[in-house]
């Protein structure tokens, strides 16, 4: 038997031995996931034990290195442990912007003593992180932002104003942008910070979505102090961070968005809740049409991925095909939660402000901001054409 | 069939835009919105409307009603669309109008189309069973007992369901579900033994109602035109209704549009308003082209309801698919291009993108009359 087909029973058997049972039901919604960090309340004992137990083994973070949290599985066994995962309809153990952002850039740009201080606690679902890039003067222009850093010697003072912070209210640290040199030009004067929400100076204030809740927040700077040990890669040289940080963002926004298939296929969901005909097909049949479609780019999509991720482990450097995926997988997944709505009727328009009922119109209002959040999709269009296709004038 | 607006009809948009602007504009909804009315609605705004004539839009002058047929009420709606007032009108004014004025006896139009016009009473009409349009599937039950019927089954979706004084119910007499012969039309008072309404919010703040039916009984009185024969009346009745969601749905269009223009023409991204960039001016004024369309058919719409053409149920169904189309790419595009703004409950953006989902199922949704066209079209 080879090493992986080794690797996939043992850890078939773990799972099912560790996963609690009301972690296995393939909830991928807002509403079941599990943050983490120092102000979680977990909604249940399995919630809890599921993270503590997939923590342990370093199984929340399986890339990365034993010493940072993780379990130093090859992309290979963590597809392995993904595909079992799926397989028994656990759930994910943990999110955390620290995972799916700030680690990536940690693990390239970060001090032995950043990483070694940050990461482990990342993985344990310790600390949760949240991001600070965006201001009201700058959106899709990121690299105008104006958030202030004054060089103090051994630290800097932090004044301004970010916009859209997801989670900032219950976020226990953050990785900023903020501007060192207002003299050069404006990629060239930025640095990426790290500091504690709880640092004085800091306040925030949600923001309420068109989903009814309030996820993402303002988040005022007023005199905060940023030691220098937290300055990530070189100060002014920010910008390469944060682009690098983006990448990934958005290599994994797509994923997460292109690749929800794992549950059941829309087709499923449409026979059961409309109904079929004597040949079992979906009783609607442009409805039918368009939920095959819909199909269709997903199942195309998901050999995409593969491709790329195949590239990426080849050691290609993918660049921008992070805005390939980013673009593709959240309109994709927009044009899914709409069929779903389709699907659904006046049953899921209904809107109550408990947790289960109404639960569809809130995921599908979410999703509008897929293709805005980490870069709208117009920014990931004007990338492709200038980075990949370098068209004139792009 | 014109396809201008008279000059009456000119100045009944206007009204209808000033009167909205003035008391009814997208703050009030909000209003109305956070204090959780059950209603959904302002009585005392229904009373003005009334007294401007629009809740008796659609009935005959000598019942008290204003008569300005189809186009009128399509104007009406188009405004309210635009500002998104929440009212009775739809269910009232449009459907139960058309019901009695058309399908009415004469002690039932007597009785009703006068309180119609005066806004006082309010009406519902209650059809489909599922979640999804289907009058054909009418499985409610009513069997013959005694001097009248006896209605037993649930309908949901129902448009002011829960406050209405009077619902008009879609029930089998016989036959099958499924089956277009064999459905009745009921008027049933609200208050009947046996009746249970609960009401729901919808995802556009609005309020309708499930209804349960046990053992609810009538007269024999209370049906509205022939016994077994209801099916086409319902559809009559119901093109009001879809044209004037239709309506509706374009001036939710319209002021998508226009307030995704304004947006964009302002907000400025790399030193410039992002409106200058080319890859937003050519969606807006593809857009632009298809609210165009949507205008045009609704009112085509509109037009050939009043004067009964023969093809007036297939301009209403592509009315209700064009419009529907149109209407969700003009929201979902307006959030889009609103940036982290269109995502917030501050902004306008998202309400009519909720309303325009809700409109666009409401009897049948761009699915269920693309099929009908088909079907007519025999392909
Ligand atoms: C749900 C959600 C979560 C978010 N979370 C975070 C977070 O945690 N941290 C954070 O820092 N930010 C976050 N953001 C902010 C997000 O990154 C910004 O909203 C996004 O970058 C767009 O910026 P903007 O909102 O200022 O829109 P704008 O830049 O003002 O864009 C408005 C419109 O103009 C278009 N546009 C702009 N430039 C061009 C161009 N050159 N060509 C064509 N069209 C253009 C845009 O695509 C958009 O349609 C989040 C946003 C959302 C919706």
């Amino acid at each position: 038997m080879s090493e992986l087909e080794t690797f996939r029973i043992q850890t078939r058997a773990w799972l099912e031995e560790n996963c609690p049972p009301d972690m296995r039901d393939g909830a991928v919604s807002e509403a079941t996931q599990c943050w983490g960090g120092r102000n979680w309340t977990f909604t249940s004992e399995g919630q809890k034990l599921w993270l503590e137990r997939m923590a342990a083994k370093g199984w929340t973070v399986p890339t990365w290195p034993e010493d940072y949290g993780g379990a130093g599985l090859t992309k290979d066994e963590a597809e392995i442990l993904q595909d079992e995962m799926t397989a028994i309809g656990a759930r994910k153990p943990h999110d955390n912007f620290g995972i799916t952002m700030l680690g990536p850039a940690l693990l390239k740009f970060g001090t032995q003593e950043q990483k070694l201080e940050h990461l482990p606690p990342i993985a344990r679902g310790e600390l949760r992180w949240c991001q600070g890039y965006s201001e009201p003067g700058a959106g899709s222009d990121l690299a105008s932002l104006r958030t202030k850093a004054e060089d103090k010697g051994d630290h800097y003072i932090v004044n301004g104003q970010k916009i859209w912070t997801s989670y900032a209210d219950q976020a226990d640290w953050i990785f900023c942008l903020v501007r060192t040199d207002f003299e050069a030009a404006k990629h060239k004067g930025i640095s990426f910070v790290l500091f504690d929400m709880a640092t004085k100076g800091v306040t925030t204030k949600p923001i309420k979505l068109i989903s009814g809740s309030s996820p993402f927040c303002e988040t005022f700077f007023d005199d905060v102090r940023v030691e220098k040990v937290n300055l990530v890669h070189e100060e002014n040289k920010g910008w390469d961070v944060a682009k690098y940080l983006l990448t990934h963002e958005r290599g994994m926004i797509g994923e997460v968005f292109g690749n929800m298939t794992g549950g059941r296929s829309l087709g499923e969901i449409a026979a059961h809740e409309i109904g079929v005909d004597d040949a079992g097909r979906v009783e609607e049949p442009l409805l039918r049409a368009k939920l095959v479609q819909a199909e269709i780019d997903s199942l195309a999509f998901s050999t995409l991925l593969q491709s790329v991720s195949e590239r990426a482990e080849a050691g290609e450097s993918l660049g921008a095909v992070s805005s390939v995926l980013k673009y593709y997988g959240t309109e994709l997944n927009k044009r899914r939660h709409e069929l779903l709505m389709e699907i659904g009727g006046s049953d899921e328009l209904e809107w109550s402000d408990e947790n289960d009922n109404g639960q569809r119109s809130k995921d599908w209002l979410r999703t509008k901001g897929n293709s805005i959040e980490g870069g709208t999709s117009e920014v990931q269009l004007q990338i492709i054409a200038k980075h990949i296709l370098q068209m004139p004038g792009a | 069939m014109s396809m201008m607006l008279n000059e009456d009809q000119e100045m009944l948009r206007e009204a209808a835009a000033g009167f909205l602007n003035e008391n009814a504009p997208v703050s009030a909804f909000r209003e109305l919105r956070d204090s959780n009315s059950i209603g959904g609605f302002s009585r005392d705004l229904w009373s003005e409307m009334a007294q401007m004539g629009w809740a008796g839009i659609l009935v005959p002058e000598e019942f008290g009603g204003s008569e300005f047929g189809m186009v009128g009420a399509g104007l009406i709606a188009e405004e309210m669309g635009k500002h998104l007032t929440a009212s009775p009108f739809l269910a009232t004014s449009v459907l139960a109008a058309t019901a009695f004025s058309k399908f009415g006896s004469e002690a039932q139009k007597e009785h009703h189309l006068p309180k119609i016009s005066a806004g006082e009473t309010l009406y519902a009409l209650a059809v489909d069973e599922g979640a999804k349009h289907a009058p054909a599937k009418t499985a409610l039950k009513a069997e013959r007992s005694g001097n009248g019927f006896k209605l037993s089954g649930a309908k949901t979706f129902v448009a002011n369901g829960h406050v209405a004084d009077h619902i008009i119910v879609a029930a089998r007499t016989s036959g099958e579900a499924g089956d277009e012969n064999g459905i009745t039309l009921f008027l049933v008072e609200a208050e009947t033994a046996g009746l249970k309404r609960s009401a729901s919010k919808m995802v556009d703040s609005s309020s309708f109602a499930r209804l349960q039916f046990e053992d609810v009984e009538v007269n024999a009185d209370a049906v509205i035109g022939e016994v077994d024969a209801g099916y086409e009346p319902l559809d009559t009745i119901l093109n009001a209704g879809r044209a004037c969601l239709a309506a509706e749905m374009t001036g939710c269009a319209d002021q998508s549009f226009n307030m995704t223009v304004a947006y964009i023409n302002e907000r400025k991204q790399f030193g410039v308003p992002v409106g200058s960039f080319q890859a937003l001016q050519h969606r807006a004024a593809h857009l632009h082209t298809e609210i165009e369309l949507a205008k045009a058919v609704t009112l085509a719409a509109l037009q050939s309801l009043d004067t009964e053409e023969e093809s007036a149920w297939r301009l209403t169904a592509l009315a209700k698919t064009k419009v529907g189309q149109v209407a969700l790419l003009a929201a979902q595009e307006g959030v889009q291009m609103h940036g982290g703004m269109g995502m917030t409950d501050a902004f306008d953006i998202g309400l009519y993108l909720k309303r325009v989902r809700v409109a666009g199922e409401l009897f049948g949704d761009e699915s269920w009359h693309a099929n009908r066209i088909a079907d007519a079209l025999s392909f």
